[in-house]
């Protein structure tokens, strides 16, 4: 059963995850391998899109716990973009969005990561 | 036509396994919705008994996946309780605060947002720990639940 899927793309020199479906417990693991891939490549500055994303539980979330420090400490960094209002809920009751950018759009999200390299420069 | 003021108890028993959390968010979405509950509602039941279900697996069950969960559902006097049973390792909900999430960051430690999400999404959660025997959770939430 394709429960869960992810795709990613490359824009701009910034990684776009779309995620798909259900984010549990059990499918939590292809997105860390997914974020693991990222990373070993040197792949710091990351979109995830949640277009399609049906469910999140806590077990999904902590995917992005997991993650986020070393991304940052690589001067790159999680943005969240186009997120529907049910899991929205689910990211806000935990107090995520202090501590992600959560973009209503994925070219916003990508924009952002352009104008801080230029402001780097 | 039928009578949607009390139904009988419904159980669903399942291995302690990943694998059977999308059956288990399945079985609570119609039995909910059976009854008559917003689907908001039933979407944070889901979340909260999903919860509930993955603690198990991943504390009480760590190493025993052929363990089972039983997962049985009343509705009655318009409300859904919900308990769900483990035979695993036990459990003190007590000793878990509730999460600040700057200094989950900090720790990169992500437990315990589970159990807050269930506080938070059902109208009561009960702990009942009977080490060496049982492990019970109750969820319960009344039909007209603003939750």
């Amino acid at each position: 059963m394709a429960e869960f899927s992810t795709s990613i793309k490359d824009q701009s020199g910034v990684s776009v995850v779309y995620l798909n479906g259900y984010l549990d417990a059990h499918t939590a693991p292809m997105l860390e391998s997914n974020f693991s891939e990222l990373i070993s490549g040197g792949k710091f500055k990351i979109v995830v899109n949640f277009k399609d994303l049906v469910y999140i539980s806590s077990a999904g979330l902590g995917v992005f716990m997991a993650f986020i420090e070393k991304i940052r400490e690589n001067e790159g960094d999680i943005k969240l973009t186009t997120m529907n209002d049910k899991v929205y809920n689910i990211f806000d009751l935990l107090g995520f969005p202090l501590l992600y950018e959560i973009y209503k759009t994925e070219d916003d999200a990508i924009k952002k990561f352009v104008e801080t390299d230029k402001l780097g420069k | 036509m039928g009578n949607k003021s009390k139904i009988k108890e419904k159980k669903l028993i399942v291995k302690g396994k990943t694998e059977n959390l999308a059956r288990i968010r399945t079985f609570i979405q119609s039995i909910a919705s059976s009854v008559g509950f917003a689907q908001e509602s039933i979407d944070n039941m889901i979340l909260a008994v999903d919860e509930a279900c993955t603690n198990i697996i991943k504390h009480a069950y760590k190493s025993y996946p052929e363990g089972e969960i039983i997962i049985k559902v009343k509705y009655e006097a318009k409300k859904l309780v919900i308990t769900i049973i483990d035979y695993g390792k036990s459990f003190a909900p007590d000793s878990i605060p509730e999460p600040d999430i700057q200094e989950y960051y900090r720790q990169h430690k992500v437990g315990g947002l589970g159990i807050y999400l269930m506080r938070t999404l059902m109208d009561e959660v009960e702990y009942i720990s009977i080490p060496g025997k049982y492990n019970q959770v109750l969820l319960s939430k009344s039909l007209t639940s603003t939750r």
